[in-house]
Parts: structure tokens; C-alpha cells; sequence
């Protein structure tokens, strides 16, 4: 497609819009279908259709909106974008109410809208999630309309790949899978790498459990993970992408599905892409549920066809990944934000967050907190910010207890250290990781202890058993805290628990093993006395740990991430 | 496992087997599609029965070996058939402290069953998940593909027992 063509399509669809008298989105993320969402987005196209609204109305189902708590959302518009309502809660019976009272006379409910000025919204920052909610992500017309694509336009018709990379290292942008690595400076070295092909690969297997962020971008504005993967893939010269993502996630894959045939019928993947001579192409890969294949020489296996286990580094996969060629694996985060700074530029980007960590980060609020779901805050807001503001603090009169950041690689922050500014060095200097995203409250009905248990049941199952020390050291470090949570433990079983954590950490082959005590180690920094509790007084402060008695399914998780189980 | 290798190919007028082949010819047969294809089995047949994954790995070139690792491996690939019914109980982090694991051991008393087993009857599986990402209906539970929210001990089993032939144990 000519690149004259996207702002045809973009001005086409803008104008379709202004004729519009609204524009309903209603969320269809995992959270709000779960809560009745489909159901009220056809009763909504019903009631617009039995008032003949059609022509002025268009109703159609979108990503996450980020307040799952409150859901099923619907967001109203009106055609020309200048205002909008967003309404909570809402049930079967209220869609008539909307549609004759607001769709049809112009007066909207206001007893089921939300407060707009409220901290949840203003406190926010949205650049990978500004798109979700607004668009309907099964329509490309949609993203081209609010400016998507013409970032890849212009870099292909205006840029050398140098410059490109250049962008991007100035921009400060760093991994959002976790590790927080330079991204300029990983597409450098694959730019830099020699190989008879390059390959650009999105990591989309998010296996944190409490971590939906991914998915929701997916779910929500897949697009512009398209357009992020090919602008790496031009500036490092790839012509070939996958996405790997979660068989959990059959919605994500569905719209990834969807996105990249829209994108190939409008030639903006495929040959030639706007008449130059870059080719990319993007194919999907469905993991299958095992969390090391987040690790990235274990997600390459696994795109191989092979079981997901993880190998030595280096060579890293920037110099010899897929296939023994150089290999780009980004997370979705990341890509996402890509379009974002080639079109506005490194110094906007670089002038959000902290000295160290640029941009914005999502996080997905779960746990003991008023707000649960999905928000997007500059890198650097405090972390009671986050919690107490933003998320609405910890509901039902509880006391904030501790904030577990990074899945089971992470650690728990305690209310200590609530006034931390969120980014990777601060969370790392107080024993936790910043991680995909995660973010789970606790409060003083939970046991640090039990915790911990739970994270390392957790690697103990997905641990692939390739190095020793992970094999036989997370069901030994397992084995340790269940004594201590049934209360037939030793101090000597404290300190073997110690040891074997700093064993697992410098002995480990991959980043499963190596984090893998991450969890032990910060809740023992800041809530020894539990564990004291728990070995000296056999009693659980916390009420949780049953001593004794009834010890139940200690199995506990045994089997599957996903829907299936493995015989 | 017990499997005749020198037979793969099975004879056999399952149309199933003709939609496992597309699904490999779509992938030009490449060994390293082999995920791919385990996908298409295990969604036309519900699980990978042995006499399936010698066939793969015939088709594909790729040793027995090879193929059982991989089916052995991943968590989403399972080689038993699921129960008439299933009831999976999330035990993702905000589930978990909001009390997930009440509720599956809850389960796993009234039905006799373990997590990832099925009841003798064959009614129902009790599995669990790591993470549905409906982190805000927590603690969630999936009836047959429809998920419960805010779900309690109590309002498990008054859906679990609808299916399950339900004795007082």
C-alpha cells in the first residue's frame, strides 16, 4: 500500500465518525465477559437497533478499560471524541435506561456514570494502554484512524535502520518483560549481528500469575504490537516474526489473528511494505502452558518445536537465537511502546519517569485492594501513590501488609518502604524486581510465610528439571516451608532454607532457578518474625497456617497453569 | 506407554484424522510444527491418546521420543480424557490470598478427588489453573468454560454438585 493511502483511510474513517452521534465501547476483556460483559453489549446493539439508532450509534466490543473491579464497562463517546461518559456496573436492566435516556434523548444516567476527576483516572498516564477501550480492535480502520501505522510509514520512507535504533536508545526505553535490559542497545546488537536471516520475536507468554497486562494489550490494541514488532524488524533487518502467546489466551490469539490478516489485505505486512524494499512477516505461535518458556532461550526452544528448556548464555539469541540466527525477543510491553516514540519523538518519552527507567509502566492491580484491574503510571510514582490513590487502598478497614511486585521472581515490599519510587532500582534495592507487572496487596490476613510457600510450589512445578539445582532445589526449599507452615520445623531447617537460597541463585542455569528464592528472601528480610512464629510458638500471626489438624490438599497445585491438566 | 509402531497409520474413517492432516499440511509437515499440530489434535480429540502421537510423529518425521516429550511436557497437552464436566479453580496469586485454596480442598473432600484428577464416575475433572487473569473477580472459578467470580467453598460445590453424583462422604 502506498503510504498516501493510510491517511486516506485515516481521514475516511475520522469522517465516518463525526457523522456518528456516539460511539458505545463496550469492554469485552477476560475480566468484564467474565462479569457478564457479552451479554450486555448485544442487549446495547439490540436496544440501538429497536430505536433505528443505527446510523447514528455504533456499538462494538473493546479491550480492557482497566477498572475490572466495576465491571462490565461501557464507555460512550460521542462522534467527534470531545466528550465521554463511562459507565460502571452495569446490569441487564440498565441498558434500556441507556440507550432511551442517553443513546436516543442525550441525557445520561448519571446514577451508574463514574467520577471522571477521580485518582484512578487522573493519576494515570497512558501510553501503551492510551488505544485500549477507545478502539474497536477488530477494525485496523480504527488504529489507522488515531494515527497507527504512520510511525512504521514514516521510519521506512524517512529513516535508515541507524536512525531508527537511535530513537529508541535515546528514548531510554528498557525491557518491560521484567529484566529492564537497554532496548536500543539489545537492537544494536542484533543490527550489529551477522546471520544469513534475522528473526524478531514477541514474547507474549505471560505466565506471572496476577499478571494480565499483556494480554490485555493484546486483547485491546493488537495493532500496535504489529506495528512496535515491524519497526524492530526493519531497524535490525528481519523479515520474519513471531508472536508467541499464551494457549490461555484464546481471545488474544483470536485478535492477533485477526490484526495480522488485516494488516497483510492492506499490505502493511507482507513484501514490499509501502513500495520499499522491507518484507516482514508475522506468524503466531501458541505455547502450551509452561512458565520457564518466558525465559527467552526456552520460549526459542519451544518456537523450534521442542520441549521448553532453557540453555547456557551466551551466545545471548541477539547473536545466535532461532535457528542459530540472530533473534530480537522483546516483550509486548515493550513493542507496544515503540510506535509511541517514533511518532512523538525521544525527548517526550525520555521526559516521563525516574533518571533511570523512562516511560510508563502497567501494572495489574489484584489482591486486597478497592481498585482491582489494569492502570498505566509514569515510571517513578510512589508506591502508596499506586496503591492508596490510585488503587483505592485496602478495602473492608484492612491493614496494608506488604505488596508483592514480580510473580514468583519477585519479592514483597513492606509498608516500610511504601514511599518508594517505582522503578528498576529502587525495587531491586529493596529485594523485589519491578517484573512484568504484577502487583498483588496483601493484608493482615496473609501469611508471608504461606506466601512464599505458594510461589515456591509454584516454580517447583514449572521448574523444566534440565539443571539440578532448580530440579531438586525448589522441591527441597518446598519441602522446608511446608514444615514450617505445619509446624514441625527446626532452626536448623530456617538456616539449611537460607543456604539452599543461595544456592539456587548462583547455581541456577536459567532466570527461573536464579529468582527463584527471590520470594523466601524478602519475606524472611522483612518478616522473620513470622517465620519465627511459625517454628518457635507454632502459631501463624496470620491465622492462616492450620497446625496439627487439618492439613488438607498440601498437594496443592499439582498440575496445570492453563484449562488442561497434564496425565 | 504400550504402542504398535510399526502400524501408525491408523485405517480408520475418522474424519478427525483428515482434519489433523490438514492442519499438518498447512505447516508443509515441519518438524518444527509439532506444537502447532499437538494443538489441532488435542482440540479435535479433547486429549492425546497414544496411537495419536505415534501418528504425529510419523507424519512429522519426529522421533516417538521426541513428540512424548514434548506431550509430556507442556502443561496444556494432557494424555487422559477430561471428565464429562469440569471445574477449574484458579490459584493465581489474588486468588490465592483471597482464599482459592479453601475452596479446592473443599473440592477435593467432597468429590474424593485430587487437583488434576477425575471422579471415578467420569462426571467431573477438578483441575486447577495458574492464572485466569480475571484477577478482579478473584477468587474465580470456570464451570465448563464459564467463569464464576467472588466464588466461596460453599457456592462451588452448589454448582460442582449438580453434575457429580453427590454421596455424602
Amino acid at each position: 500500500m502506498p503510504g498516501e493511502d493510510l491517511q486516506v483511510l485515516a481521514d475516511k474513517e475520522l469522517a465516518a465518525r463525526r457523522n456518528l452521534k456516539y460511539r458505545v465501547s463496550v469492554c469485552t476483556a477476560a475480566g468484564c465477559l467474565s462479569s457478564n460483559g457479552g451479554p450486555i453489549k448485544d442487549a446495547l446493539a439490540k436496544a440501538v437497533a429497536d430505536r433505528n439508532l443505527g446510523d447514528a450509534v455504533r456499538v462494538a466490543g473493546t479491550g480492557c478499560l482497566g477498572l475490572c473491579h466495576a465491571g462490565p464497562l461501557v464507555h460512550v463517546e460521542t462522534g467527534d471524541s470531545q466528550q465521554s461518559w463511562l459507565y460502571l456496573r452495569v446490569k441487564p436492566d440498565d441498558v434500556e435506561r441507556i440507550a432511551t435516556e442517553h443513546l436516543a434523548a442525550g441525557r445520561p444516567v448519571e446514577s451508574l456514570l463514574s467520577t471522571p476527576d477521580a485518582p484512578f483516572f487522573k493519576k494515570q498516564y497512558k501510553i501503551v494502554l492510551e488505544n485500549a477501550g477507545r478502539i474497536d480492535p477488530e477494525r485496523i480502520e480504527d488504529y489507522i484512524a488515531v494515527g497507527g501505522y504512520k510511525a512504521l510509514y514514516r521510519a521506512i520512507t524517512e529513516k535508515t535502520q541507524q536512525e531508527v535504533i537511535n530513537v529508541v536508545t535515546a528514548s531510554g526505553l528498557r525491557g518491560r518483560g521484567g529484566g529492564g535490559y537497554p532496548t536500543g542497545l539489545k537492537w544494536s546488537t542484533v543490527f550489529k549481528s551477522k546471520g544469513s536471516r534475522k528473526f524478531v520475536i514477541c514474547n507474549a507468554d505471560e505466565g506471572d500469575p496476577g499478571a494480565f497486562m499483556d494480554r490485555s494489550v493484546l486483547e485491546g490494541d493488537p495493532h500496535r504490537v504489529l506495528e512496535g514488532m515491524a519497526l524492530a524488524a526493519y531497524a535490525v533487518g528481519a523479515d520474519q516474526g513471531y508472536i508467541y502467546v499464551r494457549g490461555e489466551y484464546p481471545l488474544a490469539i483470536n485478535r492477533l489473528k485477526t490484526a495480522i490478516k488485516q494488516a497483510e489485505r492492506l499490505e502493511i505486512l507482507g513484501n514490499r511494505i509501502f513500495d520499499s524494499a522491507f518484507n516482514f512477516r508475522i506468524d503466531l505461535r501458541i505455547g502450551a502452558g509452561a512458565f520457564v518458556c518466558g525465559e527467552e532461550t526456552a520460549l526459542i526452544s519451544s518456537v523450534e518445536g521442542h520441549r521448553g528448556a532453557p540453555r547456557p548464555r551466551p551466545p545471548y539469541p541477539a547473536q545466535s537465537g532461532l535457528w542459530g540466527q540472530p533473534t530480537l525477543i522483546n516483550n509486548v510491553e515493550t513493542f507496544a511502546n515503540v510506535p509511541a516514540i517514533l511518532a512523538k519523538g525521544a525527548g517526550w518519552f525520555a521526559s516521563i519517569g525516574t533518571e533511570k527507567s523512562k516511560g510508563t509502566k502497567v501494572f495489574a492491580l489484584a489482591g486486597k485492594i478497592a481498585h482491582t484491574g489494569l492502570i498505566e503510571v509514569p515510571m517513578g510514582m510512589t508506591l502508596r501513590e499506586i496503591i492508596f490513590e490510585v488503587g483505592g487502598g485496602v478495602p473492608n478497614g484492612g491493614k496494608f501488609k506488604a505488596a508483592q511486585t514480580g510473580g514468583p521472581s519477585g519479592g514483597c515490599v513492606p509498608a516500610e518502604h511504601l514511599d518508594l519510587p517505582v522503578d528498576y532500582e529502587s525495587l531491586a534495592g529493596v529485594g523485589s524486581i519491578m517484573g512484568s507487572g504484577g502487583l498483588i496487596v496483601m493484608d493482615d490476613t496473609s501469611c508471608m510465610v504461606d506466601v512464599a510457600k505458594f510461589f515456591m510450589e509454584f516454580c517447583r512445578d514449572e521448574s523444566c528439571g534440565k539443571c539440578v539445582p532448580c530440579r531438586a532445589g525448589t522441591v527441597q526449599m518446598h519441602n522446608l516451608l511446608l514444615k514450617i507452615t505445619e509446624g514441625t520445623a527446626t532452626l536448623g531447617d530456617l538456616a539449611l532454607l537460607e543456604k539452599l537460597s543461595d544456592l539456587l541463585k548462583s547455581t541456577s542455569l536459567c532466570g527461573l532457578g536464579q529468582t527463584a528464592p527471590n520470594p523466601v528472601l524478602s519475606t524472611l528480610r522483612y518478616f522473620r518474625d513470622e517465620y519465627m512464629a511459625h517454628i518457635r510458638d507454632r502459631k501463624c500471626p496470620a491465622g492462616v497456617c492450620k497446625f496439627g489438624g487439618d492439613v488438607g490438599s498440601q498437594g496443592g497445585v499439582q498440575g496445570a497453569r492453563g484449562l488442561e491438566v497434564r496425565a | 506407554m504400550t504402542v504398535n509402531v510399526l502400524t501408525p497409520a491408523p485405517q480408520t474413517s475418522d474424519k478427525r484424522y483428515k482434519m489433523l492432516d490438514a492442519a499438518m499440511k498447512r505447516h508443509q509437515y515441519q518438524p518444527d510444527s509439532l506444537l502447532e499440530v499437538l494443538h489441532a489434535a488435542q482440540g479435535l480429540w479433547g486429549y492425546l491418546e497414544d496411537d495419536l502421537l505415534v501418528y504425529v510423529g510419523h507424519v512429522l518425521k519426529v522421533p516417538l521420543s521426541r513428540v512424548y516429550g514434548v506431550a509430556t511436557f507442556y502443561n496444556f497437552f494432557s494424555l487422559r480424557p477430561p471428565g464429562e464436566h469440569t471445574c477449574v479453580v484458579c490459584m493465581g496469586t489474588a486468588c490465592y490470598v483471597k482464599g482459592s485454596a479453601e475452596i479446592l480442598r473443599a473440592l477435593e473432600k467432597a468429590h474424593g478427588v485430587k487437583a488434576g484428577e477425575t471422579t471415578a464416575d467420569g462426571k467431573l475433572s477438578v483441575l486447577t489453573a495458574r492464572c485466569l487473569g480475571a484477577c478482579g473477580l478473584a477468587p474465580a472459578v470456570v464451570f465448563d468454560g464459564e467463569v464464576g467470580g467472588r466464588m466461596t467453598p460453599q457456592s462451588t460445590q452448589e454448582r460442582t454438585k449438580q453434575w457429580s453424583r453427590f454421596d455424602a462422604r
